[in-house]
């Protein structure tokens, strides 16, 4: 494996504050060029797609560092999601706009199934503070869940990643069948104001777009500094010899379990954005296709880069909205096509392409500058390789064990 | 040696997959200190044994005591902590990580997830790699790719990793196959000086190798302890001689 990591990419002893430059080039890119290059319409789409980032970078973790493929996180999107749009239905479902309904106070679609008072299940959505914890903590417990349940079985690998996928299946059923509850296929729609003030208006529009980059890089940081830590550290190693980490004194269950729940926490707040920026949740972001669609993002961006992943998430969904105005029906195709293509020929996404461009400069770089002083410099010797040993006469029947 | 303190103890100890007898009803003693050599033919059970002693595989039957701690019931960290250490017989080292990195990540501090967050390279952890480094000849290689290392470069760094945990026993799953003649020196030498204040167990085919380094030898076949004692005197047994070391 030639992977490039940051940990053997930095051997050199590159300062510390180089690892920085591309987090500080995505938030220049993202706070400042974008902003001032797009109109509003633009830049909402614009924040639509970083939280799906969110998800992206949780899967860069989990998936790239420590190898563990969930092809689920649209759970977590949409339990973030749901959770804060289940918040901003109650607020505009209060008594005097819903007079009109059967029951007036509680959400339209809950009327329109002859539900005549608000579930318990609710209850506690009327409370911004309860919404906001239940955002990170609820998907935060069904991670830890699931993770303890498959891992400390020592599920892993494809059989994970189907049963993330049946866990998605579950849910979007679960949401679609529920309608009175949930808002059924619809999701829940007309959302108005966040504790009184209208996420509808342009300057809303603005405060959460920077909101969301804000949270997003300081995700990216997070993540940054996490894999810089011996933990990060073993998750490489995990992904590699799972075994040599095991014998080495470490619970390698409690570890995969932490950060599975880790890239779950992450894509819940990106859900939660999502909801305050695009106005509804539905689950059509829950399944197994938008779950599947997420895991492109991050590989497209590059498995093995945080930064990257946002690009990513970025490339494609522009991608997507442009083709899919433009060839409605070839999109899927295209979305396909991408994928495998990305997989065959950079295996390491946008930024492992970027790496190898910044390599092939450097090389060139390189032999510039050595045309132009010393002629064939001295090179460092290969570590002297002795030839293998002659079978011993008293080597006895029966090689390995 | 009589005298000295018994580590591990292996009693009865039997473990069958689907009706096989891998290992069967075998006993096994050793000592503080002692360095063991298992041989035996293809399938005699020497790399479930040492699977058996260190959780990879569970035990049918019989006990495994460490320092008179029962462990067959015991999760694999929990033996690794308590001073058990396992090479396996591939190099089975982190490719991606530089070799000082696959070292610090084996220090036996920040074994827990959020022990592992808040884990600071300190003077303490530089002057065990260092020391380890030295020993295992790689000190010069610290700050390369593990993946750049030779074969035999791989097998002392993974050497390397279980001594930064100072295991009291050491079970290495042929530490030279695949090694050149001169490499097979070191690891003699090597492993003479990490066997000065540790047990450890070796499984070995290679019999000059074997007379070089053990004090005593244990040989395997069909899951039984066929012959214990020194070299010389497994060497000359009949029963050895037929199973194992040919006319």
């Amino acid at each position: 494996m030639n992977i490039i990591t940051p940990s053997t990419a930095s051997a050199a002893g590159a300062p510390a504050w180089r690892a920085w430059i591309p987090l500080a080039a995505l938030a220049l890119f993202i706070l400042a060029v974008l902003p001032l290059c797009l109109d509003l319409f633009r830049l909402n789409l614009v924040g639509k797609y970083l939280t799906y980032a969110f998800v992206a970078i949780g899967l860069v973790l989990c998936w790239g560092y420590g190898g563990i493929l969930s092809l689920g996180q649209g759970v977590f999107f949409g339990l973030g999601g749901y959770a804060m749009a289940m918040f901003l239905k109650l607020e505009a479902s209060d008594p005097e706009s819903t007079k009109i309904q059967s029951t007036p106070g509680i959400p339209d679609f809950m009327d329109w199934n002859q539900i005549t008072a608000l579930p318990a299940l609710w209850e506690p959505f009327h409370s911004l503070a309860f919404t906001l914890l239940a955002i990170v903590l609820v998907p935060g417990l069904m991670a830890f869940v699931i993770g303890v349940a498959m891992f400390k079985r020592r599920v892993g690998g494809v059989y994970f990643a189907i049963m993330t996928q049946a866990f998605a299946a579950m849910l979007s059923i679960l949401i679609i069948g529920q309608q009175g509850y949930t808002g059924g296929v619809n999701g829940i729609t007309d959302l108005k104001t966040l504790n009184g003030w209208d996420i509808r208006t342009d300057h809303a529009k603005y405060v959460l777009y920077f909101l969301n980059a804000g949270l997003l890089l300081a995700s990216v940081a997070l993540g940054q500094v996490l894999l810089k830590t011996k933990f990060g550290k073993l998750l490489l190693a995990l992904r590699d010899k799972e075994e040599r980490v095991r014998f080495s004194g470490y619970d390698v269950a409690a570890f995969k379990v932490f950060i599975f729940t880790l890239a779950a926490v992450l894509s819940a707040v990106g859900g939660a954005m999502f909801t305050l920026q695009v106005g509804f949740m539905s689950p059509s972001f829950v399944g197994i296709v938008p779950s599947i669609e997420m895991v492109i993002f991050t590989a497209v961006g590059g498995r093995l880069s945080l930064v990257g992943a946002v690009y990513g998430s970025l490339a494609v969904n522009f991608g997507k909205s442009y083709f899919s105005e433009s060839f409605p029906q070839l999109w899927l195709f295209l979305m396909g096509g991408l994928f495998i293509a990305v997989v065959m020929l950079f295996p390491n996404g946008l930024a492992g392409l970027a790496d190898s461009v910044r390599g092939a400069w450097q090389k060139w770089q390189a032999r510039k500058a050595g045309q132009m002083t010393a002629r064939g410099a001295p090179r460092t010797p290969a570590p002297p390789e002795d030839e293998p040993a002659a079978p011993t006469a008293l080597r006895v029947k029966g090689g390995a064990a | 040696m009589s005298s000295a303190r018994i580590v591990l103890a292996v009693d009865n100890l039997s473990v069958s997959f689907d009706g096989f007898k891998a290992v069967n009803d075998l006993n096994l003693y050793v000592e503080q200190n002692e360095l063991r050599v298992v041989i035996g033919p293809n399938g005699a059970g020497k790399t479930t044994l040492l699977d058996l002693i260190c959780g990879r595989t569970r035990a049918t039957a019989g006990s495994i005591k460490f320092k008179d701690m029962e462990l067959t019931r015991m999760p694999e960290y929990e033996r690794v902590r308590r001073g058990i250490g396992r090479k396996f017989q591939t190099p089975s080292i982190y490719e991606n990580l530089t070799v000082l990195e696959n070292l610090e990540v084996s220090y036996p501090r920040g074994r827990t997830v959020f022990g592992s967050l808040f884990f600071r390279r300190d003077a303490a952890v530089m002057e065990r790699v260092k020391e380890v480094a030295e020993l295992i000849y790689l000190d010069e290689r610290l700050d390369d790719a593990a993946e750049l290392l030779s074969h035999g470069q791989k097998q002392w760094l993974e050497i390397g990793m279980l001594l930064m945990q100072d295991p009291e026993l050491l079970m290495l799953d042929e530490p030279v196959a695949g090694m050149s003649v001169s490499e097979r020196e070191k690891t003699a030498e090597l492993l003479t000086r990490i066997s000065s204040n540790r047990s450890v167990i070796v499984i070995e085919h290679d019999m000059e190798f074997v007379k070089r380094i053990a004090h005593r030898v244990t040989v395997l076949h069909q899951g039984k302890m066929l012959a214990e004692g020194s070299m010389d005197h497994v060497q000359a047994d009949p029963r050895v001689i037929e199973v194992y070391l040919g006319h």
